[in-house]
């Protein structure tokens, strides 16, 4: 069958094929990196979704690649890369946010930054011949060749930045949805705000690593969109954006493992699979609710 | 009146923002338990007078104390509405958890469901959602609600803490009539019940003339406060608009208020800048 040899090495036998998958050790630690990276995107994403930051989000994932290029360049991890120019990038668009422009101001900013990171990161792949060959991984993803120390490296960053949002889960909760009230009751918006960004700077610069710079909404945005349609309630909410994340990402791993298609590719398909999916039910389900609500207020 | 009495107390302050005085000289006192409405045109400065009584703005002349600490020390005692705030069709969160962060939004950590705490809590937010009549639709998600529906939750989350004082800045202002009169009837009632502090800026004074205690009129950048009927009359807001103004009532007993110039000629030096 044409459409099944692009699966290579897959026996079809569900128990078979995970025992296949967990008896390389470089499966094992990404799919290790993969749970930590969906977790930490799981929680962040549904935060960023509900403050309608997808944009700044988008902008960190453009400048993850000129960070991992510059890294080979160097000679250096990609994770110090990653780690380091999306840190860098939050911190650039905290100035953005603070300096109080007009909301197309702050945009245009932040679209002009976007353009810089891409042009540094061509003109870093072009000074360094070498990385041609790993472009597409750093763009599209990659499972191979992740190691134990980057697990370690993953989990240590990924747990800083989960107590950090638990420690500031409810007043930055308040901040997102009310930041008017929240300022009034003695919350810190400001510097939560900052905050955030600095966690978002992380969790892409983690996200990248597995899903590539350009991939990265697939685990951070479209996951936790999903648990917004599917819930109003924020705990169940936040439960459902990790639950998401790791099955498209787990399905996603095993998928590539055994085809020629980055894993990039498959994490993204599935996730905008269910989101569509979950996008057409809630269209369904809301509208004899809408109906019957609007028969009551005028009867 | 004792100082100790008084919820809010002006004195001689004054309000600068972008180089531009918005109000000077204003002294005024709202008592404790008492039901203030804040008049005035748009632009007149109602909105800045509810954030310098929140703290939120720093004053260039003058002072201002609440319930007996300076203005931004006494947050957990004040509910605040700010004005027209309207959720997006797109957020996706419960009224319930809007009330609730009223209650514990500022506290760290994260809810963690089965204490004790949480229960009473929640039995708290039930409650208020109850007084103000919200309990129909109190777990649909917040943007999908009408923007009476939505000013009756955040009512609600303004009150939650059961505070001292409540500022409300045009709560009325994307209600019908029927439901101008019965939240302005609710706050009167928690004004009353709960003895607290109400300051309500609003538009147009008919739907609470009937439960006000007082009235604030700020106009032309300065500011007068009395008795519903010696401020909103021809003699005292001539003066202050600096210009002829009449007073009508009509048989019904509504104010109309005639001749009232546009904030822009009171303000005459607002296009200085540019
Ligand atoms: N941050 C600001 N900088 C400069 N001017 C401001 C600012 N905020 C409000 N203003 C101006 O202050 C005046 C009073 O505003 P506001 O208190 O909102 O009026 P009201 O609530 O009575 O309609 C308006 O003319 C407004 O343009
Ligand atoms: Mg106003």
């Amino acid at each position: 069958m044409v459409e099944l040899s692009i699966f290579q090495g897959v026996s079809w036998n569900v128990v078979s094929d995970v025992q296949q998958l967990f008896s390389y050790p470089f499966m094992v630690n990404a799919l290790e990196a993969g749970t930590i990276v969906a977790v930490m995107a799981g929680v962040t994403g549904w935060f960023m979704v509900l403050r309608r930051q997808t944009f700044a989000g988008h902008t960190l994932s453009v400048i993850a690649f000129p960070g991992a290029a510059a890294a080979s360049l160097a000679g250096l991890p990609l994770a110090v890369g990653y780690f380091g120019f999306c840190g860098l990038g939050a911190l650039a668009l905290a100035g953005i946010a603070g300096s109080r422009r007009s909301l197309s101001g702050e945009s245009a900013a932040i679209g002009s930054l976007q353009a810089l990171a891409l042009a540094l990161g061509f003109l870093f792949v072009s000074l360094y011949q070498g990385i041609l060959n790993g472009l597409d991984s750093l763009l599209f993803g990659t499972f191979l060749g992740i190691t134990s120390d980057q697990v370690t490296v993953l989990l240590v960053v990924a747990a800083v930045t989960l107590v950090l949002v638990c420690v500031a889960g409810r007043p930055l909760f308040f901040a997102s949805v009310d930041a008017d009230v929240a300022r009034a009751a003695g919350v810190p918006v400001q510097l939560l705000g900052f905050g955030f960004l600095l966690v978002l700077g992380l969790s892409v610069a983690e996200t990248s690593q597995i899903t590539g710079a350009l991939l990265v909404f697939s685990l951070l945005v479209t996951p936790a969109a999903t648990a917004h349609q599917l819930t109003a309630r924020p705990g169940l909410g936040i439960a459902l954006s990790v639950a998401i994340a790791l099955a498209v990402t787990w399905l996603g791993l095993a998928l590539a493992y055994f085809s020629i298609y980055p894993v990039g590719f498959y994490v993204t398909s599935l996730a905008f699979g269910i989101y569509v999916l979950v996008r057409l039910g809630r269209g369904i389900l809301d509208r004899p609710r809408a109906t019957a609500r609007l028969a009551g207020a005028t009867s | 009146m004792t100082a100790k009495a008084a919820a809010v107390r002006f004195e001689d302050a004054a309000v600068r923002l972008g180089g531009r005085t918005i109000w000077s000289d204003v002294s005024l006192t709202v008592a404790k338990g008492e039901f203030v409405a804040v008049l005035g045109p748009n632009g007149a400065g109602k909105s800045t007078l509810i954030k310098a009584v929140l703290g939120l703005l720093p004053l260039a002349a003058g002072s201002v104390s609440v319930l007996g600490r300076p203005a931004g020390q006494a947050s957990g005692a004040i509910g605040y509405l700010p004005q027209r705030r309207n959720f997006d069709a797109g957020t996706r969160i419960r009224g319930l958890d809007i009330v609730h962060l009223g209650l514990d939004g500022a506290r760290w950590g994260v809810p963690i469901p089965g204490l004790p705490s949480r229960a009473r809590e929640t039995e708290r937010v039930r409650e208020v959602i109850e007084l103000v009549g919200a309990a129909g639709y109190a777990e649909e998600p917040i943007g999908q609600l009408s923007g009476g529906e939505q000013q009756r939750l955040l009512i609600a989350q303004a009150l939650v803490r059961r505070p001292q004082l409540l500022l409300l800045d045009e709560p009325l202002d994307s209600l019908d009539l029927p439901n101008q009169a019965a939240v302005a009837a609710l706050v009167r009632r928690i004004c009353r019940q709960e003895q607290v502090a109400v300051m309500l800026v609003a538009h147009d004074i008919n739907p609470i003339l009937g439960y006000l205690d007082r009235v604030v009129y700020l106009a032309g950048g300065k500011a007068v406060e009395g008795r519903p009927e010696e401020v909103i009359s021809s003699g005292t807001l001539s003066r202050l608009y600096g210009a002829p103004i009449e007073v009508l009532r009509a048989s019904d007993g509504r104010l109309v208020v005639v001749g009232q110039p546009e904030a822009p000629f009171v303000h005459g030096d607002r296009h200085a800048h540019g």
